[in-house]
């Protein structure tokens, strides 16, 4: 075992009633997996001693209740469960199980202001973006920010931009967007620094309806581009960007 | 029925807060106050849980529509019943068609309105917890804070006998508070000059704090130069982003996020930070996670607290 990989897990304090569990660094696939799995594991272990779970990138955070567990115990319990998932081996198993969501996206400079920039700052046409955008299936990494915020990786190399300088203070419902590695749809009207490229007509948080989301972390989503009049009549809405 | 005249500034419904679903991205909500808002429901023999008004500054004014029996802790601010002028941190007694009016906060930041038995609004995803940013909770159940002319149903069924918080346990709003911060998450990435000057400077509450973070001023402080990834955040969290001017992330924060950590404050001492004005000044100590545990575990022994935990489940969808 290399020095990198033996900083793994690493377990670190998150207050009086959280632990911070990371399998790994960075943005992994492999490791996002054994995430999952180990969600899924100490949540019937402990669950019952539990008051929240939130899977991440390469992190499990741990919320206790501390009248039940102690910060000592929980470790414990943490390491034996991660010592039995190394002992399983592979969990990529994980996620071949997951679903795959398919989002249409009507892709346009009317509702993705940022497309044309993008496409000179990586030299491609906005065509070349929507396919490139389109062709491959992303996985959910992390769920939060905001209800319903799936972050998706990894984005291709080629169509990668920073974000921007000055976060916008109003991005609609349904923006879908791009920064770094990652990409999104925007589930309510908030503010926002990514790279915003087109909109889905899909819901993605509904306040009022019974379920958050339909998305998890381990899921798969696709893209796929529509032309403004499936977006209409998919009420899709082209309010433009303040 | 309890009818509002007078929103205030912003007045809004909490419960204990929404538990269980950080992983859908949806934040806690409850009140910023924990102690105060504990305080009231005690005070009238409620559940810990029972549903309040958080009153932001002052400036409420309501009519009860029938008897009951109401406590008010929290910021220091004038308070009259009609014409009876009220000491806060004790249960009062009110007929049908008594007017309560409560005055701009003299220190402290918010108030707490409790009634005997609870308000009784639909919860949400099991809580009425109004957070604006997720659109959930409150009376009309999309996040909007109350409004001149809402009503909130009440049942008052059991006569308390008369209360009052000893002066023992009220927070002096106006001292500057030290809190204890439990050293976690980057900690041991931060650069010394910085884990030093946060417990050893005064840092200043800005005047763009809410009830997602409170954004203080000082000090700038050095972060650690090793990027993260979006991890979870907890209530209490002390955020350093590049321009090192620390955020404590609070009850509406985001669920996860990727700006470098020190640790927490004990959530016992938070209440005193919500309270803080704009411009009053705050201290912090470390604190032994041990201790802080401790702490915790008599807070919520104290106040009857107890936590929804989800069984095997936890993962509500």
């Amino acid at each position: 075992m290399s020095n990198a990989e033996s900083a793994f897990p690493k377990i670190v304090t998150a207050g009086a009633d959280a632990i911070l569990v990371y399998l790994g660094e960075g943005i992994d696939p492999e490791v996002n997996d054994r995430i999952m799995v180990l969600t899924n594991r100490v949540g019937s272990a402990l669950g019952n001693k539990l008051y929240d779970l939130v899977p991440s990138y390469n992190s499990l955070m741990i919320y206790y209740n501390v009248l039940s567990l102690s910060e000592d115990e929980l470790r414990e319990c943490v390491r034996k469960l991660i010592d039995e998932l190394q002992q399983d081996g592979d969990a990529s198993g994980a996620s071949k199980q997951s679903t795959l969501h398919t989002i249409e996206v009507y892709y346009d400079p009317s509702v993705g202001p940022d497309l044309e920039r993008a496409a000179k700052q990586t030299s491609l046409s906005i065509d070349d973006i929507i396919k490139m955008h389109t062709e491959q299936e992303y996985r959910v990494y992390a769920m939060g920010f905001a209800p319903g915020f799936a972050y998706l990786g990894e984005l291709p190399e080629k169509l990668r931009l920073p974000r921007l300088d000055n976060p916008r203070t109003k991005i609609p419902a349904g923006s879908v967007a791009i920064a770094e590695a990652q990409t999104a749809v925007y589930p309510s009207e908030s503010p926002g620094g990514w790279n915003i490229i087109g909109r889905t007509a899909e819901t993605l948080y509904d306040p009022q309806a019974d379920s958050i989301s339909p998305m998890k972390v381990g899921d798969r989503v696709q893209f796929k581009a529509v032309s403004k009049d499936e977006f209409e009549q998919a009420d899709g809405s082209l309010e433009s960007l303040s | 029925m309890i009818k509002i005249l007078d929103a205030g500034m912003r007045t809004t419904v909490q419960d204990f807060g929404r538990f269980g679903y950080l992983s859908k991205g949806l934040t806690r909500g409850g009140p910023v106050d924990e102690h105060a808002f504990l305080w009231a429901n005690r005070l009238l023999g409620n559940s810990f849980n029972a549903a309040q008004l958080e009153i932001t500054l002052g400036g409420l004014e309501v009519e009860f529509q029938q008897d009951g029996c109401f406590a008010l802790t929290g910021a220091d601010a004038d308070a009259h019943l009609d014409d009876e002028s009220l000491t806060l941190w004790q249960n009062f007694d009110v007929k049908a068609g008594q007017r309560l009016k409560i005055g701009y906060a003299r220190a402290g930041l918010r108030l707490y309105l409790a009634v005997q038995g609870g308000f009784q609004v639909e919860p949400k995803w099991h809580s009425c917890a109004t957070v604006e940013r997720d659109s959930v909770g409150g009376l009309s159940g999309d996040g909007s804070p109350l409004q001149s002319g809402d009503t909130l149903r009440f049942q008052c069924d059991t006569p308390q006998p008369s209360r009052r918080v000893s002066w023992a346990y009220r927070s002096d709003y106006t001292k500057t508070p030290v809190l204890g911060l439990i050293p976690g998450y980057q900690y041991d990435d931060f650069p010394m000059s910085a884990r030093e000057a946060f417990c050893y400077e005064d840092f200043e509450v800005s005047k763009d704090s809410n009830r997602m973070g409170i954004r203080l001023a000082g000090k700038s402080l050095e972060t650690p130069e090793k990027g993260l990834v979006s991890e979870g955040i907890n209530i209490g969290s002390v955020q350093v982003p590049s321009d090192g001017q620390p955020i404590i992330m609070m009850h509406d924060r985001q669920t996860l996020g990727g700006y470098p950590k020190l640790g927490v404050i004990n959530p016992v001492d938070l209440g005193k930070l919500a309270q803080l004005q704009p411009g009053q000044k705050v201290r912090f100590s470390r604190v032994e996670a041990s201790v802080a545990q401790q702490q915790l575990r008599r807070f919520y022994q104290f106040f009857n607290v107890r936590l929804p935990c989800q069984g095997g489940d936890n993962l509500r969808s």
